[in-house]
């Protein structure tokens, strides 16, 4: 390439274009955010982004960097748009077109605190419990996170057109249903943060208890929901939110003690505690207390609060279980679940010995509420066991393999039956 | 922008709510700006059906649909996006025995005769 009067030297132009190249890996989601609050409109911010990278490779290179890449994009996309629009406008109907350009024209240039409004505007929009559940899902690691069609697909074992039209449709309810691009107002903020953090939970789920032996093609799904699990408490200091990002730390720093190598579940009791990673248990520790300080407090903060406990253990042996037990007891308060009365049982039994324990689980089962559930099962199996009720031990084990249809849980009741004898 | 709120309720339920509560709300709507039209429905059992078939004018007793919801009314409203006319539709009495559908309206284009705005 011959150089031009004006242009960079070589060697700053290939710097100008590995700093275009890292601005977009860091920035191009925040730009996208920012671009879909002035066009409102996604599709069309997506190709006012991908246009105003390409101008960025073409004149950073020849001109420097800007000042303010990230402002300097926005501006570039927006610019962008509005060409796109008035093309389109010769053969459109005049005055709507114009009208858009006058308002995306109007807009001020992004402050630093405006852009990170908008991404969280754009999440409660992906979040929108007007959108179907699994649209949402798709569509905020899509929009937000910046995954492609083909990788969420991958992650969720779901083929890549069917995911591709779930995010069309959704974005065109956005758009024609006008939901809007706003942090809802205090009134509607409780219920509609719960819709934004189960999203997260659930991507968080998905990529923690995906199984092991073919993770390497799948995204880190569990590293996305942490890292939007951030995203949300710097931008929303709600306890909740505190408390979930609590709690995905604390999981995910038992990630490396819960499987053996040849991908067998290890119960907690059972991991290898050194392998615990103690920068995760002490930031989510930390966590944890803010969100309980808080005294909003809701279940993510308390559930992290019992990781939190059992994180606190040297020993399985040294668990404080009156304290896990007290836990549970607020938990059950804020969410009366019959899931959430089994593991209290559970913990009770810890505290005060399997037959109490095995009075509790009866009483849940015996109310119907989890007979199809098979850690209900396995519960009352593992508490028969510990009080030499082998018979029934035996028979609550059958029906747990029966109800269970991941292979690793399945090798872990097989072996449970097995140390039963005969 | 304009919503159509579409008031389903099973027919046992359909005299669940007071008239009297229903006039109360159009009131507040049309104080609040946000009212276009309404109505109730007589039960679906009234509906007469019209077809227009190869020029042919057909009238038939129905529809009937297989669900157990039917149409018991309407609400136009204007609103400035989905949140407002979620808000809207959460205070319209009937919501509390059946559901409310909201809706946006489309506007008809002379460019695309009868096709929704497809995605870009």
């Amino acid at each position: 390439m011959n150089a031009r009067p004006g242009s960079l030297p070589p060697t700053a132009e290939a710097a100008a274009r590995a700093a275009a190249e890292t601005v977009y890996r860091a920035e191009s989601r925040r730009v996208f955010a920012t671009l879909v609050r002035l066009l409102g409109d996604f599709d069309l911010a997506e190709e006012a982004l991908h246009d105003a990278f390409r101008a960025a490779l073409e004149q950073w290179p020849r001109d420097g960097v800007p000042a303010n890449p990230r402002a300097w994009l926005v501006s570039a996309g927006r610019f962008k748009a509005i060409d796109g629009i008035r093309r389109r406008a010769r053969f459109d109907s005049l005055e709507d077109r114009a009208d858009e350009v006058e308002a995306i024209a109007g807009e001020d240039g992004p402050e630093r605190e405006t852009i990170e409004d908008d991404r969280l505007r754009l999440v409660f929009t992906c979040c929108h419990p007007a959108l179907a559940p699994d649209a949402q899902v798709a569509l905020t690691l899509r929009e937000i996170c910046g995954l492609t069609t083909e990788e969420i697909a991958a992650a969720f074992l779901t083929a890549a057109p069917t995911l591709a039209q779930r995010i069309v449709r959704a974005k065109a309810k956005i758009r024609d249903a006008r939901i809007p691009y706003q942090v809802p107002g205090p009134d509607e903020l409780p219920a509609r943060l719960d819709s934004v953090l189960r999203v997260v939970y659930l991507v968080f789920n998905e990529g923690y208890s995906a199984s092991s032996g073919d993770s390497v093609t799948r995204v880190d799904l569990s590293g996305e929901a942490i890292r939007l699990g951030r995203l949300l408490v710097a931008l929303l200091p709600e306890p909740e939110a505190q408390g979930l990002l609590a709690l995905m730390l604390l999981h995910e720093s038992r990630r490396a003690a819960r499987t053996a190598p040849n991908g067998d579940l290890i119960l907690l009791d059972e991991q290898d505690r050194a392998a615990w990673n103690r920068d995760l248990i002490a930031e989510g520790t930390a966590l944890v207390e803010r969100a309980l300080a808080s005294r909003r407090c809701g279940p993510y903060a308390l559930q992290a609060a019992i990781a939190a406990v059992h994180a606190a253990a040297a020993r399985a042996a040294d668990t404080d279980w009156a304290q896990i037990v007290a836990l549970y007891d607020l938990l059950l308060r804020a969410d009366p679940s019959p899931v959430v009365a089994l593991n209290r049982a559970v913990a009770v039994a810890m505290r005060d010995g399997p037959a109490a324990g095995l009075a509790l689980v009866d009483a849940i089962l015996g109310r119907g509420d989890l007979e199809d559930y098979r850690l209900a099962h396995a519960a009352r199996a593992d508490l028969c066991r510990r009080l030499g009720r082998t018979a029934e031990a035996r028979a609550a084990y059958q029906r747990a393999l029966a109800l269970t249809r991941q292979a690793p849980e399945r090798r872990f009741l097989d072996r449970r039956l097995r140390e039963l004898g005969e | 922008m304009r919503y159509v709120c579409l008031v389903y309720m099973e027919r046992q339920d359909l005299t669940a709510v007071p008239d009297t509560d229903c006039m109360a709300f159009g009131e507040s709507l049309r104080a609040s700006g946000h009212y276009v039209a309404a109505e109730a429905l007589q039960p679906a059992e009234t509906a007469t059906a019209v077809r227009v078939r190869a020029g042919k004018v057909a009238v038939t007793d129905g529809p009937f649909a297989e669900t157990k919801e039917q149409l018991a009314g309407f609400y136009l409203i204007e609103a400035s996006d989905l949140d407002e006319a979620l808000r809207v539709a959460a205070e319209i009495p009937p919501a509390r025995a059946g559901t409310i559908e909201v809706r946006p309206v489309r506007q008809l284009s002379a460019q695309q005769p009868g096709a929704p705005r497809a995605p870009r």
